[in-house]
């Protein structure tokens, strides 16, 4: 394979148009799912916020403005193909022009402070973006882009599970974890769970599984069947839309796995809210 | 948030009369003006209570939206505007619920607290729908920033509204429809 050469402006585009769009345009896939909870939600109220929250999607994609004034902090999953070469501008700095531009162009929130702990001063123009980047072979660009609002971040967790605790220790975290959000993470979310890896892998997983289409499925039947049966769970958890009380709480859960330590079962639960924005292109 | 017809619709500011009539679980339309503040300006609001100053906004009888709003296309009064989880104010609240505060709009749950100080005071907390913030919007006619304006999204505003729609979430006797509301379907 020949090495190809990417202008640096090509990968700003890009990525700018992404969080642009997974901004303004919902998925097909939490669309459908919306509307089949309107006709199975049990809760008057509950029918009525899932009602409201299928018009206010409409009106985002007609009028071309965010779903949410929370357009989230910058995620990427890159892979990068080892025959590309980055011309006119290095790789790193045109991710965050195209991050800068959307925040800017699109009218989206600039939510990014620049120092966690003392300061909190917003950057004022959403970056820096948080980029997981894969060297993979080939001569493309493959872009995920997600727009993480915090409402739903902040009600994750993290546990390092031992062995022993089993099948059902890895589904009694997660149910604990999304049991204590409650109404909290803007219901009803989407729950992306990572299981394997290291501490920060785990946590890593889950994320991407939080951009992946809830009508798809883990490859293994396995984490299938759970992806279903914890769906199920949590649905009678009594939340509901907006948390106000019904039986839709989760449109989906999402499982991500990968292998681990002999000594290790490392579970993370990334919460996402119902806009669950992502976006992907390939360059 | 039935039928819009049957909604109850409520002027502010909110007298103790109106606060004292509703019930938890009710759908409202608000009309008049509120203010806005989030994290970063309750926690400039909440330092000044503490040392005994002035707040630079008058909060008596007036309801606080926690949002933190996206930017205004051209052509809008305001951009993209829903609520932000409650709880992160939950620490400033009852302060500001002592000095006159009537109530707070959010989203979420909140801490008992703040749930005292809503009784104590005949006070409210409104819920809106998290995520509707492109429909919330529409109800927004006007924005008016008070204070703290290099707070950026999180500065305190006026907003004039129009038929705001929101849900009492808990009253003044201290029902709560985050807790009766959820026991009703739960099947755990």
């Amino acid at each position: 394979m020949e090495i190809r050469r990417i202008k640096a402006s090509v990968v700003a585009e890009t990525v700018k148009r992404l969080f642009i769009d997974c901004n303004y345009f919902i998925g097909d896939d939490i669309t459908s799912a919306l509307k089949n909870a309107v006709e199975t939600e049990r809760s008057p109220l509950g029918k009525n916020v899932l009602s409201q929250l299928i018009e206010n999607n409409k009106i985002a994609a007609s009028e071309q403005i965010p779903i949410c004034q929370d357009t989230g902090m910058a995620v990427l999953f890159i892979e990068y193909g080892d025959k590309v070469v980055i011309e006119d501008g290095s790789f790193e700095q045109a991710v965050e022009q195209g991050v800068r531009s959307a925040y800017d162009e699109g009218y989206l929130r600039k939510s990014v402070v620049s120092d966690p702990v003392f300061d909190r001063k917003n950057t004022g123009d959403n970056t820096p973006a948080v980029i997981h980047t894969k060297i993979v072979s080939g001569d493309k660009i493959k872009i995920l882009a997600g727009g993480k609002g915090f409402g739903s971040e902040n009600m994750s967790a993290v546990a390092m599970l031992t062995p022993s605790k089993g099948v059902e220790g890895v589904k009694s975290f997660i149910l604990d974890t999304v049991r204590k959000a409650g109404p909290n993470p803007c219901p009803p979310i989407v729950v992306g769970v990572g299981i394997g890896g290291t501490f920060e892998k785990a946590a890593q997983l889950a994320k991407k599984a939080t951009l992946r289409d809830i009508n798809t499925k883990n490859d293994d039947a396995r984490y299938a069947a759970m992806e279903d049966e914890l769906l199920e769970a949590i649905n009678k958890m009594g939340f509901g839309p907006a948390g106000l009380g019904g039986t839709t709480t989760a449109l989906g859960v999402n499982i991500e796995t990968y292998p681990t330590h002999i000594a290790g079962m490392p579970v993370a639960v990334n919460i996402c809210c119902h806009a669950a924005r992502h976006k992907s292109a390939v360059i | 948030m039935n039928n819009i017809n049957n909604m109850k619709r409520l002027t502010l500011p909110l007298s103790e009369q109106d606060v004292l009539n509703l019930s938890a679980g009710e759908s409202v339309l608000l009309s008049g003006t509120m203010l806005t503040g989030r994290d970063a300006a309750h926690k400039r609001l909440y330092e000044l209570i503490e040392n005994g100053k002035e707040l630079p906004i008058d909060i008596r009888n007036e309801l606080i939206y926690y949002v933190g709003p996206a930017p205004a296309k051209p052509g809008y009064a305001v951009g993209p505007a829903g609520p932000t989880s409650s709880y992160r104010m939950d620490k400033y609240a009852p302060a500001l619920m002592d000095l006159g505060l009537r109530g707070m709009i959010g989203k979420g749950a909140r801490s008992q607290e703040v749930i005292d100080s809503i009784i104590r005071n005949k006070g409210v907390y409104f819920a809106c729908i998290g995520g509707a913030a492109a429909l919330i919007a529409k109800s927004i006619k006007k924005e008016e920033i008070l204070c703290y304006d290099d707070l950026g999204t999180e500065a305190v505003r006026r907003y004039t509204v129009e038929d705001f729609p929101c849900i009492v979430a808990i009253d003044c006797k201290g029902n709560n429809v985050y807790v009766d509301g959820v026991k009703q379907y739960s099947e755990e």
